[in-house]
């Protein structure tokens, strides 16, 4: 950075690394915007790669005026020098130097107190590291999938991953998709597909949608989400997509590729009928069961959390000092939610930066926001659990981490027999959460098998780095320099 | 009938070829080996290390490593993140795709 503004590192440019970008830029400070895609947008606003010259982006994803006004400002403030955006990094690691400058500037931030670690484009082997004053973590989330029998079967995919190829690539997988498992998730997903020519035989959603009536006081603050919601059913309606509500996908079938799924009604204590199973035949299973959210670069900085969710205070700050927090990393709650954490977010980080005291009033109208959507929610959270009775799916031959091709025999085995209580020692006796994924995705359901609470993994990277670019840390840096 | 590219009103560069364990197939700019191979009708591309059980796209955004595959003789390539430019040679990866 040139001149002496106070520099502050965004990492993820999703609804909240762009709403706290915009936010802290526009009151005098230097960002550093970083993010693993070609594409600034996060998962939500995730764009076309930009040669396949998408003319309508648009209809694939919902909320676009909110991301064209996002767009506008990141692009205003990157003309003006006031935003630098790293595309196709992949932060590996934010390191905190303590007491390595004297604060120049109050406030919370050493100068120049943290450097985030970062790998460059799809191949990920080049490093690349940006100093900062301060870091604001915006990674997002991803999603949880509980296994069960037939889950590896290539033509089985996230519900996300099936949404996140049609929106950044214009592609799909097959001509006949069932999207299931549980969650809000779900709808968009299901009517995406059937929009893009795919034929979506079923959603199949392990809730029961008159809990939601229950819960109508949630429901009565965020008109905008029945709305939304309302809309959603309106389009399975038109595209003619059966709604299963109540069942559960019990199996996928199939050998090198996916030919049909068996659901099945669920009882009231979330166990399977017997007698209720039925195949539907289809060459994709988009399936879902809610989200996670990333916290390991907020692990290593040594953030308090919350369960699984980074800690965050009415500013958004974690406990660090100089590392702040937005949208799903502090707990699950979507694009709104995300948008208004993240412009809380970068209004005080640029007011400690600047050394004043921020005034909440400024932000009233965002955390206004944030407690109804929280409370939003809190209240879906209840409604959209994966069937209580879940790991009764999960057979003695069912891969459970799909890394290290862990069965639940072997889990059940280390639980049952070897007395694990945790999936620490379930990854130590059984190699679960040891291979590529580091137990992001059977995390939930070693925690599940093993009837303990999913815990934070204490990854000390955020993704595999190559031993090269360990050997050669510490060694005098230079600065990423935009292209 | 409806596609992706149609409903986006994309209106990509030319198509350009690409070789999937020496056949040709064709991607468009700006597909990643993933989104190229499903659009030729493949949706799995290695084989697990222990038990040589095929697998593809799993979470589509980088973080569960399933769809590994080799590309440019380079093993281990994430599938949805790497794009593709004309000429690459796309290998089904077997195993941990050293061993070839």
């Amino acid at each position: 950075m040139t001149d002496d503004r106070p520099h502050l590192a965004v990492i993820g440019a999703g609804p909240a690394g762009l709403a706290a970008t915009v936010a802290a830029a526009a009151h005098g400070v230097h960002v550093t915007l970083i993010d693993s895609a070609a594409r600034a947008g996060g998962q939500f606003y995730r764009q076309p790669a930009a040669e396949l010259n998408a003319g309508r982006p648009q209809a694939l994803h919902h909320q676009w005026r909110t991301w064209e006004r996002l767009k506008d400002a990141l692009a205003h403030h990157v003309e003006a020098g006031h935003v630098r955006l790293l595309t196709d990094h992949h932060v590996w690691l934010v390191e905190r130097r303590l007491n390595q400058w004297l604060n120049q500037r109050a406030g919370d931030a050493d100068r120049n107190a943290f450097t985030v670690h970062a790998l460059l484009g799809p191949e990920q082997e080049t490093p690349a590291e940006v100093r900062a004053d301060a870091v604001l973590l915006a990674t997002g989330g991803y999603e949880k999938v509980l296994p069960f029998p037939g889950w590896t079967v290539p033509g089985v995919l996230t519900a996300g991953g099936a949404q996140a190829m049609l929106k950044g690539t214009l592609a799909v997988s097959g001509r006949t998709a069932v999207v299931a498992g549980t969650g809000p998730l779900l709808l968009p997903v299901a009517t995406g597909l059937a929009a893009a020519g795919v034929e979506v035989a079923a959603l199949v959603e392990s809730a029961d949608p008159k809990a939601f009536v229950r819960r109508t006081r949630a429901l009565a603050a965020q008109p905008g989400k029945v709305a939304e919601g309302a809309q959603y059913a309106a389009q399975l309606l038109r595209h003619r997509v059966r709604l299963l509500t109540r069942h559960t996908v019990v199996a996928a079938h199939g050998d090198e590729r996916l030919e049909a799924v068996t659901v099945a009604t669920l009882d009231t204590d979330g166990r399977v009928r017997p007698g209720t199973e039925r195949r539907i035949a289809c060459d994709t299973l988009a399936v879902g069961h809610g989200m996670l959210p990333h916290t390991d670069l907020a692990e290593t900085l040594g953030c308090r959390l919350d369960g699984i969710d980074v800690q965050v205070d009415d500013e958004q700050r974690t406990d660090v000092p100089g590392v702040w927090a937005a949208g799903e990393t502090t707990g699950i709650g979507g694009a709104a939610l995300s948008l208004a954490e993240g412009h809380i977010a970068g209004r005080s980080a640029a007011a400690r930066l600047n050394g004043t005291e921020p005034d909440p009033r400024t932000w009233a109208p965002a955390a206004k926001s944030r407690t109804k959507l929280r409370e939003f929610f809190a209240a879906l959270d209840t409604v959209y659990a994966p069937p209580a009775r879940w790991t009764d799916l999960v057979t003695d031959d069912t891969v459970v981490c799909r890394c290290e091709e862990v069965t639940g025999g072997a889990v059940r085995e280390a639980v049952d027999g070897l007395g694990a209580g945790d999936i620490r020692t379930v990854k130590l006796l059984t190699r679960a959460g040891m291979g590529w994924c580091q137990g992001r995705m059977c995390g939930p359901a070693v925690a599940g098998l093993a009837g303990c609470e999913l815990t934070p993994s204490r990854r000390p990277f955020a993704r595999p780095v190559p031993l090269g670019v360990l050997a050669r840390a510490g060694e005098p840096e230079s600065e990423a320099e935009p292209e | 009938m409806n596609s992706p590219l149609r409903l986006a009103d994309a209106h990509p560069g030319p198509a350009f070829t690409v070789t999937l364990d020496g056949r040709a197939i064709e991607a468009l700019p700006g597909q990643t080996v993933a989104a190229a191979l499903w659009t030729a009708g493949v949706t799995s591309w290695r084989t697990t290390r222990g038990e040589g059980r095929p697998r593809g796209v799993f979470c589509g955004i980088g973080v569960c490593y399933d769809c590994l595959v080799t590309v440019n003789s380079r093993p281990n390539q994430r599938a949805c993140l790497v794009p593709l430019h004309p000429g690459d040679t796309i290998r089904t990866q077997e195993g941990t795709g050293h061993d070839d």
